[in-house]
Parts: structure tokens; C-alpha cells; sequence
């Protein structure tokens, strides 16, 4: 019974007779957005999110987790999506929501005590929409970023043909053991796609090697063994090689250069190509 | 037992909960550790004993933090981190310090591995319970 009455009084707060609420609202969130969304595609957004939310009050919601609420949650969840993906702040985002407390706020000078407490009520509940708005905001924007960080996997490992016959993978930066897989494979693949039996794995760019990196270094070395290839890795700095030495792991058998220029004659040797340098060139 | 933090340096908390973790904590390890003025040697090295630590506590532990910060004392300066899960805890201890202990797949390097590569290292675990994982490197 009581809680009828509450929902009455939350819904009426929200339809008063010859007000268009929604327009008010739609009206004060397009000032706080600066423009930077079309009016029609606001204007539809909020007054669906209205709606929904008015019919969720109406069937007794008590807050964003309320199972009424689920339609109002699907609106909010669009509406934090687009603005994280449209590169609008997380504030901007809630103020969306927070705005409807404003277009209220009369209530709160002209109206009955009892309005005044339904007021209060809404006002819990949108602050619990609004913060609704700063989580999904925050998971958009996460996974926009995972995306970003898987294309880069992409980007950031190219094999490079340095001669007939022979790879460089220039390895630059954290290895985590996703990308460092993705090398890895690249790298075996372009052993077959070009041919090559000499593959050069350059670290000048790692700061750290730690057991996984060197465990997936040494598989795809034994991998390329095993495909009739040899591996060479060059650019192990000073204190990686301490690190290596200290950590425990053992890179027996596996032939290191510290550049790449001499790991790259050394695989020129080793596919019978004699570099000469020409007296006259010097000059 | 936890470390002797450095009076208004609240240590920080990192989550320890995916992979992508793991950088994270790398990065804040090799902030401190350049704050500190640790060698560019002794640098990677924590760095690595932290990838290790941090990698076991999602691994085994099941994920869990990793606090980290600025210590001192006897008026030496370092680098500390603590990585605590609430997982399965390590049933035999002398057996996971063993080089090339592992149940998991692994090279069985990173537990006795961080400890060669850092100061002090005290490892804290009961059965059921989980793990906790201490190392400080200081500065030379
Ligand atoms: N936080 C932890 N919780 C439970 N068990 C752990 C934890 N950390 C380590 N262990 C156990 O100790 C073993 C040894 O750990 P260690 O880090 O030395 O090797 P690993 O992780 O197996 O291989 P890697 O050389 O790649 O690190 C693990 O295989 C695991 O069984
Ligand atoms: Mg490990």
C-alpha cells in the first residue's frame, strides 16, 4: 500500500499537468554538451530514457538496480556508450542525468511537503542512474582501449627481410606473453613465406625479460630448429643479461650477439655470403 | 609482515586481476625505482622479480594486489612491493624455491629467480589462506 503511494508520488512529480518536463531537460543537457551532439539524436535519447524511467517509477522501481528498471538501464547503457566512444568526460556523461534533478528543482520552492519528500526520493534514485552512467562509461572506455592495445599488437611487430634469406623481428618495448606470442608466430611464418633459414630476434628495444618471455624466446628458437632454421638473438643489454644470469635462465646453445649489425653478419656467413669492403670505398 | 614503508609515502595499490595487470605494475615499479635512483642494473631487476611475483599472484593465487612503494631504513632507501592473493596458498614451500619447480608449465624460475634478483624477499603462505609475497631492493 505505502509503497503504491510512493510510486504515485515520483511518477506525479515527473507528469505535472501542461509542463513539458522532458523538453526542459533535453533543453538543459544540450547547454551542458556545448552542441558537440545533434539535437534530434538528444532529443530522442532523453525523452526514450524519460519514458522508460517514468514507467519503471510508475511500476514501484526503488533504485538502477531494480528489476523495473532494466529498460532504463539498456537507455543509460547506450547513452554512456555513445558519449565514451564520442570522447565526451565521464562528468559530462552523468551530467545527463544529473540535469533532471535541476529541471525539478522548483518543486522544492513551491511545493508540498510531501513533494518535497518524493523529490528527495528521485533525486536518490537518479544519483544511483547517474553513477550507472560513470560505470558503463568506464567499461566502454576499457574495452576501447583493450582494442586499441590489441591493433598495436598488430602494428608493433613487423618481420622485417633484412637479405635473401634472412628475418629480423625488431622487439621493442613490454613484452607481455599475448604479443610476445603474436611475434613469435609472425616470425615462424615469415620463415616459411620467404624462405629464409636465418632469423634474427632483436631485444635492444625490451626493457625487461622475465621467465615467460624468455620461455616463449626459447620455444619459438627451438620451433625454428626444428623448421631448419637458425635464430640469433641480438641486442641484450647489460642488465638484461644480468637479469638473465640472476633470474636462473640458461640460453644454452643459443647464439647471442649484442647488435644487430653483428648478428646480421654472422647470418650473412652462415648463408655463405663474404661482405668485402673495398679499399677505395673509404673515402 | 609488511615493509618498512617510508613515513608520508603511502604505499600504492595495484589490482592484480588480468594480464594486462601486469604492465601496469611493471610501470609503477620502474617509476619507483627510477625515484629512488636505483642503477639501471638494479632497476631491471626489480622489475623482472615484480613481473615474476605479480604473474604467480595471478596465476596461482588467482589474481590479488600488489602494494608498492617507497621504503627506508637505517637511512638506506629502496624500492618495496608486497603481492598477496587469498588462492590455494603453497602446500610445500623448499619445493617452489626449487629452480625448476613448477606445477604449472612454467621454467619453475620466478620464485627463487626474484629472490636472487632483489634484497630482501619473505614469502608468507598457509594452505587455503593464499600467499604473500615481500622483496625490497635498495638503493647503492
Ligand atoms: N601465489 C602463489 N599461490 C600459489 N602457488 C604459487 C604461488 N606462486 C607460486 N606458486 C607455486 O610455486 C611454483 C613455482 O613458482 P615459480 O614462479 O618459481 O615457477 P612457475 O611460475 O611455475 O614458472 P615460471 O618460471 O614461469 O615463473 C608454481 O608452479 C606454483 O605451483
Ligand atoms: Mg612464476
Amino acid at each position: 500500500m505505502v509503497k503504491r503511494d510512493n510510486a504515485v508520488d515520483l511518477v506525479g512529480l515527473l507528469s505535472v499537468e501542461g509542463q513539458d518536463l522532458a523538453a526542459s531537460w533535453v533543453g538543459e543537457v544540450t547547454g551542458s554538451l556545448g552542441g558537440r551532439v545533434g539535437a534530434a539524436e538528444l532529443n530522442r535519447e532523453l525523452r526514450e530514457l524519460y519514458e522508460a524511467l517514468v514507467e519503471a517509477l510508475r511500476k514501484g522501481a526503488t533504485d538502477v538496480h531494480s528489476e523495473h528498471m532494466s529498460e532504463v538501464r539498456a537507455h543509460l547503457t547506450e547513452l554512456s556508450r555513445n558519449r565514451a566512444r564520442q570522447g565526451f568526460s565521464p562528468s559530462e556523461t552523468a551530467v545527463s542525468v544529473f540535469a533532471l534533478k535541476r529541471v525539478l528543482e522548483p518543486v522544492l520552492e513551491k511545493g508540498t511537503a510531501d513533494e518535497i519528500r518524493a523529490y528527495l526520493r528521485l533525486a536518490r534514485i537518479l544519483d544511483s542512474l547517474g553513477l550507472f552512467t560513470i560505470e558503463t562509461y568506464t567499461q566502454t572506455r576499457d574495452e576501447l582501449i583493450t582494442a586499441q592495445a590489441e591493433q598495436l599488437l598488430e602494428l608493433s611487430t613487423p618481420v622485417v627481410r633484412l637479405w635473401d634469406g634472412v628475418i629480423a623481428v625488431p622487439l621493442v618495448g613490454t613484452l607481455d606473453s599475448a604479443r610476445t606470442q603474436v611475434v613469435m608466430e609472425k616470425l615462424l611464418q615469415a620463415l616459411v613465406d620467404t624462405g629464409s633459414e636465418q632469423a634474427i630476434i632483436d631485444i635492444t628495444g625490451v626493457p625487461a625479460v622475465d621467465t615467460q618471455v624468455a620461455q616463449h624466446l626459447l620455444k619459438t628458437i627451438v620451433a625454428a630448429r626444428l623448421m631448419g632454421a637458425e635464430c640469433t638473438v641480438s641486442g641484450i643489454s647489460p642488465q638484461i643479461a644480468q637479469t638473465i644470469v640472476a633470474l636462473g635462465i640458461e640460453f644454452d646453445g643459443i647464439v647471442t650477439k649484442a647488435s644487430l649489425a653483428d648478428a646480421l653478419k654472422l647470418a650473412l656467413r652462415r648463408s655463405g655470403v663474404d661482405l668485402v669492403a673495398h679499399t677505395g670505398a673509404q673515402r | 609482515m609488511t615493509a618498512p614503508w617510508t613515513a608520508d609515502e603511502e604505499p600504492q595499490v595495484y589490482a592484480v586481476e588480468r594480464s594486462g595487470d601486469l604492465v601496469h605494475v611493471r610501470q609503477a615499479i620502474r617509476a619507483l625505482a627510477q625515484r629512488c635512483g636505483l642503477s639501471l642494473v638494479d632497476q631491471t631487476k626489480m622489475i623482472t622479480a615484480a613481473s615474476e611475483l605479480a604473474r604467480n599472484t595471478l596465476t596461482y593465487g588467482g589474481g590479488g594486489t600488489v602494494r608498492a612503494g617507497l621504503v627506508s631504513a637505517n637511512s638506506r632507501r629502496g624500492v618495496g612491493a608486497v603481492f598477496e592473493d587469498t588462492g590455494p596458498g603453497i602446500p610445500d614451500v623448499e619445493q617452489a624455491m626449487t629452480d625448476g619447480w613448477t606445477s604449472g608449465g612454467g621454467l619453475g624460475l620466478g620464485l627463487s629467480g626474484a629472490k636472487r634478483l632483489v634484497d630482501d624477499f619473505r614469502l608468507r603462505t598457509a594452505p587455503g589462506e593464499g600467499t604473500a609475497v615481500t622483496i625490497i631492493k635498495w638503493a647503492r
